[in-house]
């Protein structure tokens, strides 16, 4: 690794201070991105600036209306460590728990999924589904971002030179409402996903009727992609197969995907439509616990 | 030039410790080019196999994925701080019980994360510890004896708790 | 399950705690990188980011004079060495070949290739002066598969390469085939005119690497006195110690290899990579080096195994197999040595085959040079065959098992090679599964199905020679020549405590570096349990003798009068008169000074193993997973010394089978380069893609050891591949022959994408 500074500011005004010295800088949240980036040469910047001394940054709580609002830097074993987000957000729950392996979960967390911004990283379409949104800071203050507004390409997101991601605020969900996160990959754990989907429906109080829907994709574009279009398709409809099978098949028509080693542009489309199938059969199953 | 080196204080296998390093050093290389704790292992250098693995602050971690300087003020524990004396730790002795190390490469990380594991659940079942050492490869055993390794002394140590 | 009486051993059979162990799990044990050294320095190479190059020039003048750079080297720092072919004791290679691929000298052959290697006071700054070093590339065409290597319009890799043909001859034009063997016996034509069934089909399989956690290292130092230290991971002390004599025209003489831990080889940590840099790196800067790779360079560039193109026809006639067509053309990466002979001479040895033609084609491609891994060239050749044999089974409505039962080679039944096979164990291999619990249970559900094969491996001797010295409190120091890859520190003092009837906790094995003791060859090819302990048993005999005559001192008798039985010595007519090992050992002052007993072997008759493999698997016809639900593993050992470690050779073969079947490939794109070169995305199984693996230990012992043992480590690699298309094939009615099958070519063949 080339030679680099080390900042470990105590607070948000000292972080931010720490980004207005000219020079270039990456954050420091659970490393397993950024270290392994700088090592091997794919990134090189001035200073690194660990966030996991700034208070905001490494804690949770719930909102009165029932959201929840997560640091950036809360590592993901704290997360699925809670069992009352394992009961309240299990849509949460299936993505943290999918980030590399233990190792990796004791230190990853959403920030550093998101501030990584790879196209095919988990929490982003399950955050997606849950309608998060991002609260953005530097020495002007806060702003909140939608999450799908947030990527613009491979590793690129819409955040200043001055800006870091402060917290992930998931949404008070409907009462009938259920979300899953589902990928695939060819191993069980430890596997970078071929197509990943986050998918969640509000049904109405019979159970009967489609009210709301959120689908977002993985893997199969330059970044996470939130299809709107397939989730307005079931809005209306009763849950049933043919509804679930018109918005997968919206879901695989919005894919772009690549040919590599992680697989092909066939084999990736085909994947979306099997998996935004599943993913809405199982977001129906858990609307309906409870 | 010369490089900057930080001074470094942390909670090592139960005992404080000082030590220098640069920022670009990970943990890793901290414990084995500094300290000489070469029981720590590098498969990958990139977090992909565990054989690096320490406990961090409670938690297993790979300490080639963690900087020397984040280990301020925390604990650490290696493969070098497991037994206690002469007393091998359950899962030591039944690692060698079983038979479940061959070239031994990987079992530094494997017992760590075992002992992580068990450290918060003393009695997992089969699936959760495939689940659980999914994290650390092993090319020689096939994973059959580790798990019947940490299967058995997660018995040891509850009929000892 | 045993299949002859065994002799009542009281050693060999136990499953002590190995001698290495608690070292290992405490973390003391050293391996290769965990050597440091007063005034130690780094190293780092820089490799070719071209699959094929000619290197126009190398400026190393930027680097050298960098901060903290103590040395660099390139190709041209090596001696001028000949063609002398240099058996490594698993494949064999060239002086000039093998010292062209430690550095490359005009042209880079694959990506990653290495050109130069740099020392420096700390690893960070070796690897900043790479980036100094300047090289100029003329850019070639690779060629990346043996289809394409073989087509006569190809870009050649060396323009001075003809095929060695069949009849010994040289081709007449160039050619990236560097060698087609041939192996005929009967007439084919005959029998396949005659048949009853014949089936015939493709096979295509993938390089796959050996996957050992512990990356390569080297670490030299050459001595003031011109004499060269080197401390290493390797299977083989002493084929370090020539090939580094070759490539460094140093005597072995002037040469020490201390073997380290190692931490996995499989056959790829026998070849040289990084020695030699690191030995001139020392020269250069008086210091000593290390060098070390990481996760990339392994891949990149040590010895994976071939990936080939197969066609395979075989004809059954009344239920027998009559006729066998196979060619295989196997890559050998950068330079010639591929396993496909040794493929093609195991894929038919489970079963009689009376008339047969099998080609072999050994291809170079721009990939890097292969290395042994697990019986070499086995795994893909029975792909081909055992999965030729199980749609011949089908179209016959025989069972799998019972086919292959009644196609069985046996003692005197004659290999490709001519060669008789002496008492073997497939037929007792193939009754221990057919009896298994596993295949009594049927297999239910949808998307479900069951596979099974056969595989042979030869097994290797070689030789192996070991000093026992006696310690006064009876106890015994072993010293070995062969790095302990798995448990062989246990395999050998058991049966060093066998032959002296004394406990094994009394037995202290050391493996002791090339100045040390007399030359052992590689641990490789299942040999060290079986020839080593050829080799261990020879010196307890020695030592079983000399206290005999030394018993006879004391007693004032003859040694004829006495005996040596069950760790004591008695006086066959005077049973007033015995006494222990122990105590004899105690008096080695009184009866003649210090006793040493010593062996050596050069063994012939290694024993060949037989596997027999059951497999059940789901298929997620949908997203193409395929997951082992079950998995049985039969296997002749003939003498199980150590059964716990005899289970895991077989429980860890059959897992990098299964990661090769399913998963496991070196994926290129077009310019050559490797893009999955990470554990993250060559993904190897984890213990969650897994059941646990039964094992069944078949003993039919080996009639050319004294306790019947034969190799156990390879063979259990053999079956996996093809047992898995096989039961993929009962599940989905779908014949995969391409490798691996991966969710992406199940779906994409079963959904007719693309
Ligand atoms: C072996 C292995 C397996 C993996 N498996 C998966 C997987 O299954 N799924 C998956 O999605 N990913 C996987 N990853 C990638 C990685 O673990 C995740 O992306 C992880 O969530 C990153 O979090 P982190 O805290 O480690 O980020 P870091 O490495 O600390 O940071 C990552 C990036 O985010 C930026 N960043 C961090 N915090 C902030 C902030 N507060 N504001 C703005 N930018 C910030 C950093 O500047 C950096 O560019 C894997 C990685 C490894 C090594
Ligand atoms: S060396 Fe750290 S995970 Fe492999
Ligand atoms: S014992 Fe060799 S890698 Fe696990």
């Amino acid at each position: 690794m080339k030679e680099i500074d080390y900042l470990a500011p105590s607070s948000l005004g000292e972080a931010y201070a720490a980004l207005q010295t000219g020079k270039t800088s990456a954050f420091l949240a659970g490393g397993t991105d950024i270290i392994v980036q700088l090592r091997e040469g794919r990134k090189q910047v001035d200073q690194l600036i660990d966030v996991k001394h700034i208070p905001e940054l490494v804690s949770y709580k719930w909102t009165d209306d029932g959201g929840l609002e997560i640091g950036a830097a809360v590592p993901f074993a704290e997360i699925y460590g809670d069992a009352e987000i394992v009961h309240r957000l299990p849509c949460l729950i299936d993505c943290a728990t999918l980030v590399g392996g233990i190792q990796i979960q004791s230190r990853a967390c959403f920030g550093g999924n998101i501030g990584n911004s790879g196209p095919a990283a988990d929490t982003i379409p399950a955050l997606i589904a849950l309608g998060a949104t991002l609260t953005v800071g530097s020495a002007d203050g806060l702003r909140d971002i939608r999450l799908e507004e947030f990527f613009t390409g491979p590793g690129q997101n819409v955040l200043g030179s001055g800006e870091l991601i402060v917290k992930v605020n998931i949404p008070p969900q409907p009462a009938n409402s259920g979300s899953f996160f589902h990928r695939f990959i060819p191993r069980n754990e430890m596997d970078i996903a071929v197509v990943n989907v986050g998918a969640r429906l509000d049904l109405d109080s019979n159970g009967e009727r489609i009210e709301g829907a959120r689908i977002s994709v993985g893997a199969v574009a330059p970044t996470p992609l939130y299809v709107a279009a397939a989730g307005d398709a079931l809005v209306g409809e009763a849950p049933t197969d043919e509804a679930f099978a018109r918005a997968a098949d919206i879901a695989a028509d919005a894919a772009t995907p690549i040919t590599d080693m992680r697989g092909s542009i066939a084999q990736r489309v085909h994947l979306t439509r099997v998996l935004t199938n599943r993913a809405l059969n199982e977001a129906l199953a858990r609307s309906r616990e409870d | 030039m010369p490089t900057r080196r930080t001074h470094i204080q942390t909670n090592l296998n139960g005992e404080e410790v000082d030590f220098l390093c640069e920022p670009r050093q990970s943990l890793l290389e901290v414990l084995r080019e500094e300290l000489g704790l070469t029981g720590t292992k590098e498969g990958c250098n990139n977090g992909n196999c565990g054989a690096c693995s320490v406990i961090m602050n409670g938690r297993v971690v790979n300490s080639c994925c963690v900087l020397g300087v984040e280990a301020e003020g925390a604990e650490v524990t290696t493969i070098e701080g497991v037994a206690e004396g002469e007393a091998l730790h359950p899962l030591q002795q039944c690692f060698l019980e079983e038979a479940a190390l061959q070239c031994g490469v990987c079992t530094p990380g494997f017992i760590i994360a075992s002992k992580a594991l068990l450290d918060s659940e003393p009695s997992p079942d089969e699936g959760r510890i495939r689940h659980w050492l999914a994290g650390n490869l092993c090319r020689c055993t096939g994973y059959d004896k580790i798990v019947r390794a940490v299967l058995k002394a997660s018995d040891m140590e509850e009929v000892s708790a | 399950m045993t299949t002859t009486e065994k002799p009542d051993y009281k050693v060999v059979g136990t499953r002590p705690i190995r001698p290495d162990g608690v070292e290992k799990v405490t973390g003391k044990a050293l391996y290769g990188a965990d050597i440091n050294l007063p005034g130690l320095v780094h190293g780092a190479v820089l490799r070719s980011p071209h699959a094929h190059a000619r290197i126009v020039s190398i400026d190393t003048s930027a680097a050298q004079a960098m901060p903290g750079v103590l040395a660099v080297v390139t190709h041209a720092d090596l001696p001028v060495v000949s063609d002398k072919a240099l058996d490594m004791g698993e494949g064999i290679s060239t002086a000039s070949d093998m010292s062209k691929n430690v550095l490359a000298a005009d042209k880079v052959l694959y990506r990653g290739h290495a050109v130069a290697g740099v020392a420096a006071t700390n690893v960070h700054d070796a690897l900043s002066a790479l980036e100094a070093i300047k090289v100029e590339y003329e850019v070639l065409p690779p060629v990346l598969n043996v289809q394409d290597a073989m087509r006569e319009d190809a870009p050649l890799l060396d323009d001075s390469r003809h095929t060695k043909t069949p009849t010994g001859d040289l081709s007449d034009n160039a050619s990236n085939i560097a060698a087609h063997t041939r192996f005929e016996g009967g007439d084919v034509e005959a029998a396949f005119a005659a048949a009853d069934i014949v089936v015939e089909r493709e096979f295509d399989t993938k390089m796959v690497h050996q996957g050992y956690i512990e990356p390569h290292n080297g670490t030299a130092n050459w001595n003031s006195d011109g004499t060269l230290t080197v401390w290493t991971s390797t299977q083989g002390a002493f084929a370090v110690r020539s090939a580094l004599s070759e490539l460094l025209k140093l005597p072995v003489s002037r040469i020490r290899v201390i073997p380290m831990e190692i931490g996995g080889g499989f056959g790829g940590k026998i070849g040289l990579y990084l020695e030699p840099i690191a030995a001139i790196l020392s020269r250069k800067s008086g210091r000593p080096v290390q060098l070390t790779m990481d996760r990339t360079d392994v891949f990149q560039a040590t010895g994976p195994t071939s990936g080939g193109h197969m066609k395979g026809k075989i004809a059954v006639k009344d239920g027998k197999i009559t006729a066998a067509e196979v060619s295989l053309a196997f890559e050998a990466g950068a330079f010639p040595g591929s396993p496909v002979g040794a493929g093609a001479m195991c894929m038919l040895s489970p079963y009689e085959v009376e008339n047969f033609k099998v080609d072999a084609f050994d291809v170079v491609v721009n990939k890097p040079k292969v290395a042994a891994y697990r019986a070499p060239g086995a795994p893909n050749a029975s792909f081909c065959v055992e999965q030729l044999i199980d749609e011949l089974a089908r179209e016959s409505g025989a069972d799998p098992l019972q086919f292959r039962l009644s196609n069985s080679a046996r003692e005197g039944s004659r290999m490709i090679t001519g060669v008789a096979h002496p008492r073997i164990g497939h037929e007792e291999t193939v009754q221990a599964v057919q009896s298994s619990d596993h295949y009594q249970s049927p297999i239910e559900g949808p998307n479900r199905g069951r596979g099974v094969a056969s595989g042979f491996w030869f097994n290797a001797g070689m030789q192996s020679s070991v000093i026992a010295s006696v310690n006064p409190d009876g106890t015994v120091n072993l010293i070995e020549g062969s790095t302990d890859i798995g448990g062989t520190r246990a395999s050998l003092a058991m049966q060093l405590a066998e032959t002296l009837g004394i406990e094994y906790e009394r037995i202290r094995p050391t493996v002791a570096d090339t100045d040390s003791v007399g030359h052992n060859d590689v641990t490789g090819g299942s040999r060290t349990t079986y020839a080593s302990g050829q080799a261990v048993y020879e010196a307890g005999l020695d030592v079983q003798q000399q206290m005999v005559s030394r018993a006879a001192k004391l007693w004032e008798c003859e040694t004829e009068d006495v005996e040596y039985v069950d760790g004591s010595l008695r006086h066959k007519s005077d049973s007033e008169k015995t006494i222990t090992f122990a105590e004899l050992a105690g008096k080695q002052m009184e009866t003649g000074g210090p006793l040493q007993g010593r062996g050596t072997v050069m063994a012939r008759t290694p024993g060949a193993a037989f596997g027999v493999h059951l497999v059940d698997v789901e298929v997620d016809t949908e997203t193409g997973k395929v997951e082992i639900l079950r998995y049985t593993i039969a296997q002749d050992v003939g003498t199980a010394v150590h059964p716990s470690y005899v289970e895991g050779q077989m429980q860890g073969g059959v897992v990098q089978g299964i990661g090769w079947a399913l998963n496991e490939e070196y994926y290129y794109g077009e310019d050559g380069r490797m893009e999955n070169s990470s554990f993250l995305d060559y993904r190897m199984p984890t213990s969650l893609d897994l059941p646990m693996i039964d094992t069944i230990i078949v003993e039919v012992p080996n009639p050319g050891h004294p306790f019947g043992v034969r190799g156990v480590g390879e063979v259990p690699i053999v079956p996996p591949l093809a047992a898995i298309a096989n039961a993929i094939n009962d599940a989905t009615g779908h014949r995969f022959t391409e490798l691996p099958i991966s969710p992406r070519r199940v779906v994409e063949e079963l959904h007719n994408l693309q």
